[in-house]
């Protein structure tokens, strides 16, 4: 357990809380058809971002994937902007240009969500690189699934990265499916951690459900990077509660294999580890749960009035000036 | 303004150095662009005077290269990035035309990619399929990037300043036989704007619109025309994006005739694009004839001399194109 408090455990609540509610929120609004596009969810999974930006500031980066709002919420993005957002609307994060698989806001240090599997890692690399060359401390995090680490990129960037000593940490989410595709079949190792050792970084498995020891993982590789000791590969291991995006039927899962996975919540466990260390009563979580819905909610009033891109602007910011 | 007669080569060396003299956050990454000075030569030296931490070798990882590349770049340096033969641009492509081009745009114009990625490109060499192509128009179809394409030592020292400067992602397409072809460059710091095209030869006649090497190739057939009593001009625009029409239009109104010439292969080429410019445009009215591509033949380039040189145009098909025209 570490040195996790209370009061961090509490905050670590709250934001894998709002990660599940906007989510849930999210599926409830494309389910109805009022969401363009797609949207992949990340439910299931908010250890994880939560774990890992816990020890980040304004001035590290990180990148994202197409499953990119829990990072974003965790790493200090705005709900309501989002929102705005994956309704195309102008107050969004990008001004309705980008959607769900976009939303990026570089003073934030978010270098993007990003629709092209393993396409985060080099670029994580380059921001990384930026922060060494300008000696500023800051570190870059690269999350990714298990299928983007059979990209060549996977293997371009932590080959770079490690031979550059860059401060970076590249943190796989393995929820076990690239897609539909079970992770057995697209590769013949149990931990994708396995593969740090083919370019000298250190490489560990945790329980990516388990919020405290994700942070206590992240904590000390991002703290070596910070002190200039180079790359980590962190191993999540995981559960995607949805489909592939939301509308997949997931009929690649088994069953009672989700069952499990579901006993497993990364927010029911914490709850229970909150109750049995008495940081907070049952009436407590409530009033949280309450607080944080009432956010969402307002996020999507935010959202639905707000105005519309105007399409005299189609062209702007496709250059810069 | 003093002048030195340098190579096509240092000039982009020069400009590189230049621009790192005078930001800082300027550095160069790429394949072997160290102590070995790049596949030609044109970073020899370069580390010497900037350091490792500026002139970086890379392992052999083109989409790492770009991709990092790009991600420094948002994060506030301004690489140049160096890919060792235009070819290997396919192995980049993700990163250059799916995260460098959009990031701006799809983040609703809250970033900015300051990067080069400097490529030689053309064939002529006797390097085969792999190691010859002209793949620009693949790059002018991207929404995004900036894609420039000097021909003389003058263009390509002031063009690199200004991709070095740009806040935007520039693919710069160096002309590799020019590499040590010398010419005229001034001694004191100048920079070339994007989108003005040059005319490098004045003329009455007929117009023709070449690109890279091709421009060499123009300017000869031009003077072997010349004492046919043809008078042509020859433009070079540059830079591919941004475009400039104007000089082109301008030129085919006084002309009436337009051939355009490059060495990329004829379908799907640049030379479409600038064609279908000029007939949407009001130097329509003034065409005498139809406007002719000479472009390479729609194979892969040979690695056989004689065959490479039928599969991209000459200065004989330059002069025949002319001859049938005027």
């Amino acid at each position: 357990m570490g040195d996790v408090t209370k009061e961090q455990l509490l905050d670590f609540y709250k934001t894998m809380l709002t990660i599940r509610k906007f989510e849930d929120k999210a599926a409830e609004l494309f389910a109805a058809g009022r969401l363009p596009g797609f949207v992949h969810l990340y439910s299931g999974e908010e250890a994880v971002a939560t774990g890992v930006c816990a020890s980040l500031t304004n001035k590290d980066y990180i990148t994202s994937t197409h499953r990119g709002h829990g990072h974003l919420i965790a790493k200090g993005g705005q709900v309501d902007k989002m929102m705005a957002e994956l309704f195309a609307k102008v107050t969004g994060y990008c001004k309705g240009r980008g959607g769900s698989m976009h939303i990026a806001d570089v003073d934030l240090g978010i270098l993007g969500a990003n629709g092209i599997v393993g396409a985060g890692q080099p670029i994580a690399v380059g921001a990384a690189f930026a922060n060494q060359y300008l000696k500023n401390d800051a570190v870059s995090v690269c999350f990714f699934g298990d299928a983007a680490s059979n990209r060549g990129t996977f293997h371009e960037a932590l080959n770079l990265a490690s031979v550059w000593k860059l401060p970076v940490i590249f943190v796989c989410e393995n929820n076990r499916f690239g897609i539909s595709m079970n992770q057995k079949d697209h590769m013949n190792i149990v931990d994708v951690s396995q593969r740090a050792i083919s370019y000298g970084i250190p490489g560990v498995t945790i329980d990516g459900n388990d919020v405290a020891a994700v942070y206590e993982t992240a904590k000390d590789a991002i703290s070596r990077a910070r002190k200039g000791e180079g790359p980590s590969l962190i191993e999540c291991k995981t559960w995607r509660h949805y489909g592939h995006f939301q509308g997949d039927a997931g009929l690649y899962k088994d069953a009672q294999e989700q069952e499990e996975w579901l006993k497993k919540d990364p927010i029911l466990k914490l709850e229970e580890k909150l109750k049995v260390l008495k940081f907070a009563k049952d009436t407590e979580l409530k009033e949280i749960q309450q607080q944080i819905q009432g956010q969402i909610d307002a996020a999507v009033e935010f959202a639905e009035n707000s105005p519309e891109p105007s399409p005299e602007d189609v062209l702007a910011d496709v250059y810069a000036p | 303004m003093t002048m030195a007669l340098i190579t096509y080569k240092e000039a982009v060396r020069q400009a590189m150095q230049e621009e790192m003299r005078r930001d800082e956050n300027v550095f160069l990454l790429g394949e072997d662009v160290g102590v070995y000075g790049g596949a030609f030569g044109v970073s020899l030296g370069m580390v010497e005077e900037f350091g490792e931490e500026r002139v970086r070798d890379t392992p052999i990882s083109e989409g790492v290269i770009a991709g990092a590349a790009a991600g420094a770049a948002v994060t506030g340096l301004r690489p140049i990035a160096e890919i060792m033969f235009s070819d290997f641009i396919t192995i980049a492509m993700d990163s250059l035309v799916n995260q460098a081009a959009k990031m701006r745009y799809m983040f609703g114009g809250k970033a900015k990619v300051p990067m080069v990625l400097r490529m030689p490109g053309g064939s002529g060499t006797g390097a085969a399929a792999q190691h010859s192509q002209s793949l620009e128009a693949w790059l002018v179809h991207v929404p995004g990037l900036k894609v420039v394409m000097p021909s003389t030592p003058y263009d390509v020292k002031g063009l690199l300043k200004t991709a070095i400067r740009d806040d935007n992602p520039v693919v710069f397409i160096e002309t590799k036989t020019v590499y040590n072809k010398k010419g005229e460059v001034p001694e004191e710091d100048y920079v070339i704007p994007f989108g003005v095209a040059d005319v490098k030869r004045v003329g009455r006649d007929v117009t023709v619109f070449a690109t890279g090497v091709m421009v060499h190739r123009s300017l000869e057939a031009a003077e072997i025309l010349a004492k046919e009593g043809i008078d042509v001009e020859v433009i070079d625009p540059r830079t591919l994006v941004p475009f400039d029409k104007e000089t082109l239009v301008k030129s085919v109104i006084k002309t009436g005739k337009l051939i355009i010439v490059h060495e990329a292969c004829k379908r799907g080429g640049f030379g479409g694009e600038v064609a279908a410019e000029v007939m949407e445009s009001e130097a329509f009215d003034y065409l005498d004839a139809p406007i002719k591509r000479v472009a390479g033949k729609n194979n892969p380039i040979p690695y056989c001399m004689e065959l490479e040189k039928s599969a991209v145009p000459q200065v004989d098909d330059i002069v025949n194109a002319v001859r049938e025209i005027v």
